[in-house]
């Protein structure tokens, strides 16, 4: 076969080829993604509670009741809380970490690589880790605090409303911090050394030099690290779950815990439907925003 | 001489300054297999014991007597299917993205974005369907959520490692009389051999430590380890030694398998965004 015919046989089947290569793919992340979708949208406009299998058409009635449901707004406003506290926090201390880190140190590798192993931990292992941790009675946390105070400590850090969020943005920042730090220290790497030396010998500071080669060399790097933490900050649900369920009362109820108890605790299914579909909205709405913004891809 | 003992100061201040971030950032981690290691009477003593006088295994072996440790294959069985399948399925789907520019950018972005929509808004409208079809609490329900759940994950990866490999050899090898299997078989996976494992290695991470899917598509028959360990904890008391012996159980293949990982770790969770 001559070198032309083979290529035009190439061109003819390169068409066939890549749709039979994407097929399966796309058939299961339909099946997965947009049929749910469909049956949410169609459930969401129904009226289907635990004591009422009522599939009949109720127009944005269950729309209308996520607008005055407070406990809804509230958990959203928890996912916002523990999402704006958890990542400026994550992110300073993995940047400190790094800058650690950056230099040779001996035996780095040895360190980089224990300090990994808090993200690979299940968030649900996690969660339980630090409720052991922070016990009341058996947990070293108030043990500590003891020898520091001088005296015996109790505190309930699960139960007391003023410290079940320090509690869980505890757990969340010992968790993910260690992301942070990775990400940042390959960025930090691949900084040009020289162009730090030939600022620093023409007097730029420390700070300047930070703000105006540094920061701008990482910020892509950066700017990743916290797309990908803040969509995983607002879909919290594991630590929280084993360390309070949300409690006390509703206090550190997240979305995913509130959507969670609604759809399989009480079973208010139409209602669920409406708010999961918010959720993907919402969500979508972001992340096709912070796509055109970050270069996630190269 | 002053400037050498400077430097070594500012090394010995770096030193401690990396061994006290370890410690804390490992303390909870050995709290945790401690805790497993200890009696019941060491586990509820006040205050608390740092050290366990002897290694027990009772907690350990109480949770296979009992069968729960049985919930650690479950998580085998479902992660690894699931892992294969996707693996199969976005391999290929990615090199289609990746040489023939399938879809162009906006399925690429379509595909990654799937994978940000918060779990439990895919889980809820599952398992209505499931209960439908019957398949709350099998084998299949599960493996199936995770292979599609992963699937964006796999996909974008792999575009990116096919993308990192040149595209000569592979029109070489169509000159030759390959056919495009062949290619992709010979070649193409062959060339990004250490891409396909570490991918896969991650793809097994995240279905293995899954908790939502999990514990909303479970009862008894395919509860993962992670659903059991959450049925330790009590309205009043938590059973503390199957926790920690459950979570180690969980833990240990993982920290095994990262081990293994450390080059592939950067590019591998910021989503190949960084290529470490």
């Amino acid at each position: 076969m001559s070198a032309e015919g083979t290529l035009r046989n190439t061109r003819s089947s390169e068409r066939r080829f890549k749709y039979t290569l994407i097929a399966p793919s796309i058939f299961v992340l339909l099946l997965i993604g947009i049929f749910p979708l469909v049956y949410l949208l169609v459930v969401s406009f129904q009226g289907i509670t635990m004591i009422d299998n009522d599939t009949s058409f109720h127009g944005l009635r269950n729309y209308a009741a996520m607008a005055s449901d407070i406990r809804l707004w509230e958990s959203l406003l928890h996912t916002l809380a523990f999402t704006a506290i958890a990542l400026p926090l994550e992110l300073i201390l993995g940047l400190l970490m790094a800058q650690l880190f950056i230099d040779h140190l001996p035996g780095r590798q040895i360190f980089v690589a224990l300090l990994v192993l808090p993200v690979v931990v299940s968030p649900i292992v996690a969660g339980a880790t630090w409720s052991l941790m922070f016990d009341n009675r058996f947990g070293p946390i108030n043990q500590i605090i003891g020898w520091i105070m001088g005296q015996d400590m109790t505190l309930l850090w699960t139960i007391s409303p003023n410290l079940v969020y320090p509690a869980i943005l505890a757990a969340e920042v010992w968790q993910w911090t260690p992301f942070m730090f990775l990400l940042l220290l390959a960025a930090l790497s691949a900084v040009d050394k020289s162009q730090l030396e030939a600022a620093s010998i023409d007097g730029a500071g420390y700070w300047r030099i930070f703000f105006r080669i540094v920061l701008p060399a990482i910020w892509p790097v950066m700017a990743v690290a916290i797309l990908i933490r803040s969509l995983d900050l607002f879909r919290l649900f594991d630590i929280v779950w084993a360390l309070t369920r949300g409690g006390p009362g509703t206090m550190t109820e997240t979305i995913s815990i509130f959507a969670y108890v609604k759809g399989f605790q009480q079973f208010e299914t139409s209602y669920t439907g409406a708010v999961a579909l918010m959720i993907i909205i919402m969500l979508s709405f972001v992340v096709i925003m912070a796509l055109r913004r970050v270069e996630l891809s190269r | 001489m002053k400037l050498a003992q400077r430097r070594a100061l500012r090394l010995a201040m770096r030193y401690a300054g990396a061994v006290a971030v370890t410690v804390f950032f490992l303390f909870p981690v050995y709290w945790l297999f401690m805790i497993s290691f200890k009696t019941a009477d060491e586990i509820y003593s006040y205050p608390p014991v740092w050290w366990p006088a002897s290694l027990q295994f009772s907690n350990y072996a109480v949770l296979f007597k009992d069968g729960d440790a049985a919930t650690v294959g479950n998580s085998l069985v479902v992660a690894s299917v699931s892992t294969i399948f996707a693996m199969l399925l976005g391999t290929i789907c990615a090199y289609s993205l990746a040489r023939f520019k399938t879809g162009g950018e906006h399925l690429a972005n379509w595909i990654i974005s799937q994978r940000m929509v918060p779990p439990i808004a895919i889980v809820f409208p599952v398992f209505l369907l499931y209960v439908w079809f019957g398949l709350v609490d099998t084998y299949f329900g599960l493996i199936l959520l995770y292979t599609a759940f992963n699937l964006p994950y796999v996909i974008w990866m792999m575009r990116g490692y096919i993308l990192d490999i040149p595209r000569a050899l592979e029109e070489a090898a169509l000159v030759d009389g390959y056919n495009r299997w062949q290619v992709l078989w010979k070649v193409v996976f062959p060339m990004c051999r250490a891409g396909l494992f570490a991918t896969a290695i991650f793809t097994f991470v995240f279905a293995w430590n899954d908790f939502i899917f999990a514990l909303v598509l479970t009862r008894t028959e395919v509860a993962t380890y992670t659903v059991q360990v959450t049925h330790y904890f009590g309205g009043q008391s938590n059973f503390w030694g199957k926790i920690s012996a459950m979570s180690v159980l969980g833990t240990v293949p993982i920290f095994i398998v990262v081990g293994f990982m450390q080059k592939y770790l950067v590019r591998g969770i910021s989503l190949g965004a960084v290529k470490g």
